[in-house]
């Protein structure tokens, strides 16, 4: 996505540049935030094409390895290419839990069981769907919320095992979190946070899932959603600095003439892990490779959560927990699934959350986006006045 | 006088009205028309006392020169009009053709534009002529004839607008810039139909809608996308016209999925669940149309912007259908004609081009002149002002129909550039901030005082019929163009007469896009306007087009897929807050005509700044404060005007005023890479309290 992104604002910036992808996977690139989206069927998986400007297309040609002083890369064929500039946009990889009973004696994954990452993913995911009875998601931050709810959406009944306090802790405290557990189950989805899944069951085929407190859930089909980890092999194996991921400094740069953006980079400690930053980061480096702002600088950026499952929604950004000096505004309404939440310090935004009722989620996230205060009246981030005047009025 | 059937002075609606004989010493008395469809009947206030304008003492009676000593003083019609034509053959001479420009108006008739274009390419020999409707429509004019092969502002009548399902209406704010329009909007509703507004103020007409939409300034292109992602996402993509009268979808699905909701929202700050509404409303009923005006319009992606709105339009299959389309709502009185018919830099009458072979043959064949004796296309409005007075800009500039000093971008640096011209001559009924700085001053007859066409939003072509005679002393402005070509060396060819023009005119565009060669004035006489293409006498003329077929050679559509991008000027920490500009409903453009009548000016006097109550939290300003507001290019001061209806992250001001409260000291020149629109909708600011007077910043 930063890649595609990349290829299509030096495009439009007139860059004076031949540009390839090259893409180990055999789809040209994809919106991969809408994935979920392609399991339930609402878009078809060609559907997900992302413009990329006049860039040459190189799918199914995974690169294997670089040699970053002679400007040159490997592919997986045996070909091998030469660059000028090098951007490495590599993405991440699902993590793999430490779970007993995970790959079948030829050391592939288990039938029945899956990651959702990819379109391939997402392909044998919904092949397998459409015959198997029950589902566990092991994982119950955004990935497995919105595999779930897919899953959910496709008929089956699914059961969500997630290890950390509350679903989503990442972004919610644990009342947001539990206003989406409310809206999963309402969809089919029950929940079992503060539980480890420990093992699989099952011989060939995946049958169950065990957790670490001794109990067996039934499941012919199992997600893992336990978080990505930049993909950072060929960086590394090339010599380029990796810590969490590939180390870039403020002009999103590894190395001399190379690169690196989107969910594989690091800036200064941070893995955004997000596409809003990752498209920022592609726009910006668009500016300096083509010219047209060749002294542009990355600081950093705020980040915002936002997920769309189908009806459950909802928006996160900042701590979400709150500090003890902090002051915390909250509207939670039960009866109608919606839980809104500021945290501020004096006037400063620390955090919020939107649960069920998104109205205010565009004003809320440019006030965090752009670092404003919240203004005499912060409840009016949270309460949105009426939006159809006329229609009232009718 | 006796009681005459015309057209308003103002605006691209060109209401229908009635002039007939006031009382003694009064000007004359005006009504609205009832026969006419546009108004039926309604005027607004500017229209209703337009007619004071007609009195000698609201206006210019005699040329002006300028004298040694630097004041402009009363002169002749021959010693103004000499010193004009010296100065052009002088520019010329020393400088070449180009250095003499011509600057033209989007309220002029169709007959004073397209002279105007032949004065420039044939009298002068120069390529310098471009004028201020660049800053109007331009953007919508070139996403139109990308999109549909021609641009015609509105392709269906007004009248068809209460009969469509939906119309979202984008960065236009007709309940104050065009009130008669509203009607339209109101009975939309009436019959089941809805109405979304677009716009980063909850406007008046936001308040008349079923939903509105407040996105950030310079994102409504974001917007269109995210729209048209959802399109694609919940099904509404009509596959059988989008498979049999458009190309290049694949492209604008790709786009749309490169903008989803969500990101989406974060551009724009428009929540999904209003973007998901907005879709569901759009898709409820069969037809919809999508208006734009100049909020995404004046935006340096504005062309890109328009081309998004209209691909939501055509993913939908609601173009090129009874009741369905896209339109753009033109602000000026000819607007629509002005840019038809050779004031546009690359433009030749009829809407064909500078650069074409067959075209320039074309025009040169009625004009009587060799074709490779035209110039070749000229710069853009703005580029030709910031080059004015500098190597390879313009010298000396005939002003027509436009006051640059208020209306401009960057309004300081164009006012300095046109101070450094050898010669400005402008030509106008009232002495404007830009005649102000001119050499001659030539004072000409307006509205109700002389005969011409003009075109308005709908491409209807209309006969204003003059009313009564112009003050003595006062001359048309074709007058001047007849007499300074003749001083020039050509004395046949640019007569004086506004009918014999228009019979030139519609030869010059027999066979063009912008056909007028069906058209006459005893036609227009007895009928409510002819829509253009009307190539033949027997031709009813055309108010919807591209119900058949698209203007392209191959008869369809073609989507644009444009992608977002921030606007030239982002908000930082030294000026971190958006500013955008626009209307208000007692105040016309530069206001150099409506701020000279009194009741206008009573209920409108003069400029503010509205902001939020949040923003003016953080600035400790109360209501009626003085602010001094600080971009990158200027200063302006006005008293802040707090509303709750626009964004805290944005302040507005009504560009009508020069002086002190200027919003255009502070806009943006940054153009659109196609259009060369600049992008007057924002640019950014720093917003304080001003110091107590003494105290004031050098």
């Amino acid at each position: 996505m930063a890649a595609a992104r990349l290829a299509q604002q030096l495009d439009a910036l007139g860059a004076d540049a031949e540009v390839t992808l090259y893409g180990g996977e055999p789809e040209a690139p994809y919106n991969r935030a809408l994935i979920a989206d392609v399991l339930t069927g609402r878009h078809r998986p060609a559907d997900l094409a992302l413009p990329v400007g006049a860039a040459r297309l190189r799918t199914g040609s995974e690169v294997v390895a670089l040699d970053t002083a002679g400007r040159t890369l490997a592919l997986a064929d045996g070909d091998r290419a030469r660059y000028d500039d090098l951007v490495l946009a590599t993405g991440a990889n699902p993590v793999l839990p430490p779970l007993r009973g995970l790959f079948a004696a030829d050391g592939s994954w288990r039938t029945g069981l899956h990651a959702l990452r990819s379109l391939a993913d997402c392909a044998r995911l919904a092949a397998d769907a459409a015959t198997a009875h029950r589902a566990v998601v092991i994982g119950g931050g955004v990935l497995g919320v919105s595999a779930a709810r897919a899953l959910a959406a496709l008929g089956l009944p699914v059961e969500i095992v997630h290890q950390g306090p509350h679903l989503l802790e990442r972004h919610l405290d644990e009342g947001a979190a539990h206003a989406v557990r409310q809206a999963l189950a309402g969809l089919g989805v029950e929940t079992y946070p503060a539980n480890r899944a420990r093992a699989l069951d099952g011989e060939d085929r995946v049958a169950g899932v065990f957790l670490a407190t001794g109990h067996r859930l039934d499941a012919d089909l199992v997600v893992l959603a336990c978080g990505v980890r930049p993909r950072t092999g060929l960086a590394h194996s090339a010599g380029l600095p990796v810590g969490r991921g590939i180390q870039v400094d403020d002009t999103l740069a590894c190395a001399p003439g190379t690169y690196a953006i989107g969910d594989c980079a690091e800036h200064r400690g941070v893995v955004h892990g997000l596409a809003a930053p990752a498209w920022d980061q592609a726009d910006l480096l668009a500016r300096r490779l083509s010219g047209a702002d060749p002294d542009a600088r990355w600081t950093g950026t705020r980040t915002l959560a936002r997920l769309t499952a189908g009806p459950l929604e909802y928006a996160a950004f900042g701590v979400g927990e709150a500090p003890a000096d902090a002051d915390v505004l909250c509207l939670g309404d039960a009866t109608r699934g919606t839980y809104r939440r500021l945290v501020l310090r004096g006037d400063r935004l620390l955090g919020g959350a939107l649960v069920g009722d998104l109205a205010t989620a565009g004003t809320l996230s440019r006030a965090w986006l752009e670092g404003r205060p919240a203004g005499p009246d912060p409840l009016s981030l949270l309460v949105a006045p009426p939006a159809h005047p006329a229609r009232t009025a009718r | 006088m006796t009681t005459t059937d015309t057209h308003c002075p103002y605006c691209a609606l060109q209401c229908g009205m009635r002039l007939a004989p006031g009382a003694a010493g009064e000007p004359p008395d005006i009504t609205g028309r009832e026969e006419f469809p546009v108004n039926r009947g309604a005027l607004c206030g500017k229209g209703q006392s337009a007619a004071a304008l007609l009195a000698p003492a609201a206006r210019l009676t005699e040329p002006l020169v300028r004298d040694a000593s630097g004041e402009l003083r009363p002169a002749t019609w021959s010693e103004a009009l000499d010193r004009t034509a010296e100065a052009m053959r002088r520019a010329a001479e020393v400088y070449g053709p180009d250095a003499a420009g011509v600057f033209g108006g989007g309220g002029l008739t169709n007959e004073k534009a397209y002279l105007l274009g032949k004065f420039a390419r044939v009298a002068l020999g120069s390529s310098a002529i471009d004028y201020n409707g660049r800053f109007c429509m331009s953007s919508a004019a070139a996403a139109s004839r990308a999109a549909f092969g021609l641009d015609r502002g509105l392709p269906f009548p007004l009248a068809d607008i209460p009969h469509t399902g939906c119309v979202i209406l984008v960065g236009s704010n007709p309940a104050e810039t065009m009130p008669p329009a509203v009607r339209h909007l109101r009975e939309l509703r009436e019959n089941g139909g809805t109405l979304i507004v677009v716009d980063p103020r909850r406007t008046r007409t936001a308040e008349l809608a079923d939903l509105h939409l407040q996105p950030l300034p310079g994102t409504d292109l974001a917007l269109a996308l995210g729209l048209l992602h959802l399109v694609v996402a919940d099904g509404h993509v009509d596959e059988e016209f989008v498979a049999a009268r458009t190309t290049g979808f694949d492209a604008a699905r790709a786009t749309a999925m490169a903008h989803w909701p969500e990101r989406v929202e974060a551009l724009t700050g428009v929540p999904v669940p209003a973007q998901r509404e907005a879709v569901r409303l759009f898709t409820a009923r069969p037809t919809g149309m999508v208006l734009t005006a100049r909020g995404p319009e004046q935006q340096s992606k504005g062309t890109a912007t328009v081309g998004a709105w209209i691909d939501l339009c055509l993913a939908t299959g609601r173009a090129g259908r009874p009741y369905s389309g896209y339109g753009c709502l033109t602000g000026q009185g000819n607007g629509q004609g002005g840019r038809e018919h050779g004031q546009k830099a690359d433009q030749l009458p009829g809407y064909r081009s500078l650069e074409d072979p067959a075209d320039r043959a074309a025009v040169a064949a009625v004009w009587g002149v060799d074709p490779g004796h035209l110039p070749r296309s000229g710069t853009s409005a703005y580029e030709l002002l910031d080059r004015a007075g500098r190597p390879g800009g313009v010298r000396t500039l005939l002003v027509m129909g436009s006051n640059p000093v208020v209306s401009a971008p960057d309004a300081g640096h164009v006012t300095r550039r046109l101070q450094a011209l050898d010669h400005l001559v402008v030509c106008d009924f009232v002495l404007s901030e830009t005649a102000l700085l001119a050499d001659v001053v030539l004072p000409v007859a307006q509205w109700a005082e002389e005969t011409g066409t003009l075109t308005n939003l709908e491409g209807r072509v209309l006969l204003r019929r003059a009313a009564l005679a112009p003050p003595p002393g006062v001359r048309t402005d074709l007058h001047v163009l007849h007499a300074l070509a003749a001083r020039l060396g050509h004395p046949r060819g640019f007569p004086e007469d506004a009918e014999e023009v228009f019979a030139e005119l519609g030869r010059a565009t027999a066979g063009a896009p912008a056909d007028y060669a069906g058209i006459s004035y005893d036609r227009l006489t007895g009928e409510p306007g002819i829509h253009w293409p009307c190539p033949a006498p027997g031709h009813p003329g055309t108010p919807r087009l591209f119900l058949d077929r698209f203007a392209h050679p191959d008869g369809r559509a073609r989507f644009a897929a444009p992608t977002h991008r921030p606007s030239a000027e982002e908000p930082d920490s030294a000026y971190p807050t958006r500013l955008t500009t626009g209307r208000t409903v007692h105040h016309y453009q530069s206001g150099a005509q409506t701020r000279r009548v009194a009741a206008l000016t009573a209920a409108d006097p003069g400029p503010y700044v509205e902001l939020h109550p949040d923003l003016a939290d953080t600035l400790g300003a109360d209501d009626g404060d003085l602010l001094l507001v600080t971009s990158r290019r200027g200063t302006a001061t006005a008293p802040a005007r707090l509303s709750k209806a626009i964004r805290p992250d944005t302040v507005f001001m009504p560009f009508h005023w020069p002086g002190a409260g200027r919003a255009n000291s502070l806009t943006h020149a940054a153009l659109d890479p196609v259009s060369r629109m600049p992008e007057f909708k924002v640019c950014a600011v720093r917003v304080e309290k001003a110091p107590p007077a003494g105290e004031a910043r050098p």
